[in-house]
């Protein structure tokens, strides 16, 4: 079994494991000479990318999600190759990254860290929050992630594991959510309107039907 | 660009540098009629792609080369920078953030 787990995989590492293409470096070089400048403040524009985050592709992970509540088929293909039945739907991204789909079960609950915004699934789920960037979560959620999952108002039956996946520039997760009950008959269209984007970071549940109308 | 939810940016640089022209703008660096401009001038070009997946590519040369018009970063100063923070990313660890300082040529 291919077992990434925590610490084994972050041994592998440790060098190049970072790179910016040109365009990613020449919005950094722009950037860098608009603070020294002053005519750029960082929390501005973090402040209007979260504006737009919404337009930018959680919905395209949503869709994957519920494909794969609805359809066993593809359920199985997502858990064998991420990266192939993601691409089925025109959702690849452009850097060649490959993804893997950790399935959220009564066991295990699945939760997808990484400071570096290059290291999201950004093809799927669109542009990282700003909070997902942040050093704290990273570091936070890999020593206490049950208390970080309550401060997202998440509680888990203390026999549900929680398994925490480090993204790499070569591999990022997608956590597929629990099917919640009662949306049995429900289209694929109605099931992705429940799948948040937080729940595909797992640092959310899915919706209950009512909450998604 | 999309009613349905399908991505309107490809990945979060273009996101940032839509965000700081915005910004830019708002602080009255330029007028939205100079943007219009030189990011037509760019669209243009001859080579670009045709299915216009490259238009974010386009929006990061208008900014530079306005930023170079208004005489508030030049072209040699923006790519030097540009290789430095590639640099820097090459020589940061997985996992800690990636900063200008890291670059090892600083």
């Amino acid at each position: 079994m291919d077992d990434h787990h925590y610490d084994a995989h972050d041994d592998h590492h440790h060098h190049h494991d970072n790179r910016y293409s040109d365009m990613q470096a020449r919005v950094r070089a722009l950037e860098t000479v608009l603070m020294e400048k002053g005519l750029v403040d960082p929390a501005a524009i973090d402040a209007i990318v979260e504006t737009y985050e919404t337009k930018v592709g959680p919905r395209n992970g949503a869709r994957v999600v519920a494909k794969a509540w609805s359809d066993p088929d593809f359920a199985d293909w997502l858990r064998r190759d991420a990266t192939a039945a993601i691409a089925s739907l025109g959702f690849t991204g452009r850097q060649g990254e490959h993804m893997r789909a950790v399935f959220n079960a009564d066991e295990t609950h699945n939760l997808v860290v990484c400071t570096l915004c290059s290291c999201y699934p950004w093809s799927v789920l669109g542009l990282p929050p700003v909070w997902y960037k942040a050093p704290a979560y990273r570091s936070r959620a890999v020593i206490d992630p049950r208390g970080v999952l309550a401060e997202f108002g998440v509680t888990l039956p203390q026999t549900q594991k929680i398994r925490v996946w480090d993204s790499t520039a070569e591999l990022r997760y997608l956590v597929v959510p629990q099917r919640p009950s009662g949306t049995e008959g429900m289209s694929e269209a109605e099931l992705a309107d429940l799948v948040t984007r937080d729940s595909m970071i797992g640092t959310g549940l899915a919706l209950a039907p009512e909450a998604g109308r | 660009m999309s009613s349905e939810g399908d991505p309107v940016f490809p990945e979060p640089w273009a996101a940032e540098a839509f965000a700081m022209t915005v910004h830019l703008h708002a602080r009255g660096v330029f007028s939205w009629t100079e943007w219009a401009a030189a990011l037509s001038a760019e669209v243009h070009r001859p080579g670009r792609a045709e299915d216009g997946s490259d238009y974010f590519d386009c929006w990061v040369e208008a900014l530079s080369a306005l930023l170079a018009a208004k005489g508030i970063a030049d072209a040699d100063q923006i790519l030097g920078l540009q290789r430095s923070w590639q640099r820097a990313a090459e020589a940061t660890p997985h996992g800690q953030p990636i900063e200008l300082a890291n670059d090892p040529e600083r």
